[in-house]
């Protein structure tokens, strides 16, 4: 049975991954924002087998409360074994377009929060010199476009900021894990036209899951997204500035 | 809000629709401006036009997939609409419990079990699935939310079992499972020559068989008319130590042939083999799944019938002049030449049916399926309909995209009594066709 804490629950790829979890037996603390959807995802982990699942508002924005859910989680599972990230909004890139603190806050949610988060369970697990930090970032966060570069460039700070963690806590027996999908079908994407590139959120949650059990580094999901970002970043930005993509 | 092209599962009919979402049993019905009608979706398996709401905008449960509640000892379950019974199927099979009525793909949702008011093989003795269904909460697009159940609400419940999605979304329902031993089937196929070998076959198997179904050669003529093959089974008696287990392979079609795969030539050839291999009295034991799913393990299966999709066509018959009805059916489709592969064949139980609009009821029904082929097809059809109509039977909208509203109306005698029940926000592309001539 493994401890697991899941920063941003209610979100539909960490709910599916939390049912693989629950299926194996883990205890479970759930993070969110949303206090009655949270009980819900809770009463279907405990269905599906779940040994414990506990539950903790909170908004990730608000930096201070790290602290208290870390404390809170900390008691509650008896220790951290699994930590995964996966909370973040996708950002209505024309209204931030038209404001600077709309783009801040933006940035702040999904980027400054996850490097704070970050940065405070890192130290927690390096003092027990084990533990899996997942956390979800995007290929959008591999190169800047103009259809959407305030949620890519949010996701870009923590690609490289989960990359500069890893190594940091490589030697004391830490796994930082960076998980980068493409487009997921899930309620964020709702309203979007879905086409041969799309998947599934339970098919992303195997592969976040596989990640984790083997501590891959960074992991591309599905992967054929690996060659495809390769392409996409050797492009220069002399002619990637004409593109549309 | 942008539209997306969402197609039914005969691929006959599709169309532009705006989608909203509920992620939870606690969101609110969404504000659907600007458009003018909103159709609970589930998992899109209905064929014809029943799942559809062209013009308009569709409700997708497919988030509200959340188990509430599960007692293992009492068997009561507890979930969200938008639940597969595949799923629950994985989570209570392992515990000693099934769905206490199941259709031919484990891939539907319980809000669309409930609003099809589904059947199975084992009608005679569980009726339709609405009869398992304790209670559910019914969300109205003012805001309203009903607890409904059939002491409770029980004109609401009747209206919304079998109800097409048109009363209102259906955001939680707890359902009585039935229990079993393990997962394995006790299975027996036997052959028969004609309708009379199968009437009495049935009449057979009804008081030691819980599941009957019957496979129709339609191809096939004269005094092989109505020939076919019979599987009946119960749950088997004894756990899953070295059995046979499902097949985990799937596979999919992964792309739409350019013409149907299912022709004439290819029927002839396939109704005659799975005839003829069929040995007289197997008896063996089968995981629940093969049984149940057999087309569960070939995803996209619809595919095989080209980019013109198929028709299929279901009638229940009254059990008296039943027989006559099914080879006067059987006859007219062996004339025209347009046989299909999956003609299925079950009797009906005397159980009541709680919806208004529930399909079945005592008598025989006749599942057939046809590639759709243009013109000929309608007037073969038009042909079913009558024979249909003429002996007080009547067509199961989820199958259906074409019958006239005429043929529902006279077969659905409460769709008046239905008809105050339907949410002013809720629309169907079948519930506008069938009601265009009233």
């Amino acid at each position: 049975m493994k401890k697991v804490l899941i920063v941003g629950a209610t979100s539909t790829i960490a709910g599916a991954v939390c049912r693989i979890f629950a299926e194996r037996g883990d205890a479970l603390m759930l993070v969110g924002r949303r206090a009655d959807v949270l009980d819900a995802t809770a009463s279907d982990l405990r269905v599906r087998g779940a040994r414990a699942v506990h539950v903790h508002t909170m908004d990730a924005g608000d930096l201070p409360s790290h602290e208290t859910m870390l404390t809170r989680t900390g008691e509650l599972l008896g220790g951290i074994d699994s930590v995964l990230i996966a909370y973040g909004t996708l950002s209505d890139q024309t209204a931030c377009e038209q404001s600077g603190e709309l783009t801040a806050a933006e940035l702040h949610n999904n980027a400054v929060s996850v490097a704070a988060l970050l940065t405070r369970i890192g130290a927690l697990l390096s003092q027990r010199r084990a533990g899996t930090i997942a956390v979800i970032s995007s290929v959008a966060g591999d190169r800047g476009r103009a259809s959407n570069y305030v949620y890519g460039s949010g996701k870009a700070l923590v690609t490289v900021f989960a990359s500069g963690l890893r190594q940091r806590l490589y030697k004391s027996g830490v796994s930082v894990i960076t998980i980068k999908p493409g487009f997921v079908d899930t309620p964020m994407t709702a309203t979007f036209r879905k086409g041969m590139m799309w998947t599934t959120p339970q098919r992303i949650a195997r592969g976040i899951v596989r990640a984790m059990d083997r501590s891959t580094p960074a992991v591309y999901l599905p992967r054929f997204w690996c060659p495809i970002m390769l392409a996409i970043k050797m492009i220069p930005e002399n002619l990637f500035r004409r593109l549309r993509l | 809000m942008a539209s997306q092209t969402i197609s039914s599962w005969g691929r006959l009919f599709s169309g532009e629709h705006g989608v909203f979402c509920l992620k939870s049993r606690y969101d609110p019905f969404p504000n659907i401006t600007p458009f003018s009608s909103v159709l609970p979706y589930g998992n899109g398996r209905s064929y014809g036009d029943s799942c559809l709401n062209v013009g308009a905008a569709v409700l997708s449960s497919r988030f509200l997939d959340r188990f509430i509640d599960f007692d293992p000892q009492t068997g009561l379950l507890r979930c969200e609409s938008g639940v597969l019974l595949a799923d629950i199927l994985r989570l209570v099979v392992p515990r000693g419990w099934f769905v206490p009525v199941t259709p031919g793909t484990a891939y539907v949702t319980v809000g669309g079990a409930i609003a099809n008011d589904i059947h199975g093989k084992n009608h005679r003795r569980a009726g339709t699935f609405s009869r398992h269904v304790r209670r559910f909460e019914l969300l109205r697009s003012n805001g309203e939310r009903m607890m409904c159940a059939p002491e409770e609400n029980a004109s609401w419940f009747a209206a919304t079992a079998g109800g097409l999605g048109l009363t209102g979304v259906i955001t939680w329902a707890e359902i009585q499972l039935r229990r079993v031993i393990g997962p394995l089937m006790d299975v027996e196929t036997i052959r028969f020559a004609n309708l009379n070998e199968f009437m009495a076959l049935c009449a057979e198997s009804n008081c030691d068989f819980e599941y009957t179904v019957a496979w129709i050669d339609c191809l096939s003529k004269g005094r092989h008319l109505g020939r076919g093959v019979l599987r009946r089974a119960n749950h088997a008696e004894l756990l899953a130590a070295k059995s046979p287990r499902p097949r985990r392979q799937r596979f999919s079609v992964p792309f739409t042939p350019p013409f149907s795969l299912v022709n004439l030539t290819s029927l002839r050839l396939m109704n005659t083999a799975y005839y003829r291999l069929q040995r007289r009295n197997q008896r063996r034991i089968e995981h629940f799944e093969s049984f149940f799913y057999p087309l569960d393990h070939v995803l996209c299966w619809n595919r095989l019938y080209g980019p013109r999709g198929m028709h299929q066509y279901q009638c229940v018959v009254p059990s008296a002049g039943g027989r006559e009805a099914i080879e006067a059916l059987l006859e007219a489709i062996a004339r025209s030449g347009k046989g299909s592969f999956l003609a299925v064949l079950k009797s009906f139980g005397e159980l009541n049916s709680p919806g208004m609009l529930s399909f079945p009821r005592a008598g025989l029904t006749l599942a057939l399926d046809f590639p759709n082929r243009g013109t000929g097809i309608d007037q073969l059809f038009s042909q079913l309909d009558g024979i249909v109509q003429s002996v007080g039977g009547r067509l199961y909208p989820a199958k259906d995209g074409r019958m006239p509203g005429k043929l529902f109306r006279s077969g659905y005698p409460r769709w008046q009594e239905f008809s105050r029940f339907v949410d002013p926000r809720c629309s169907s592309s079948f519930w506008r066709r069938v009601m265009a001539d009233v």
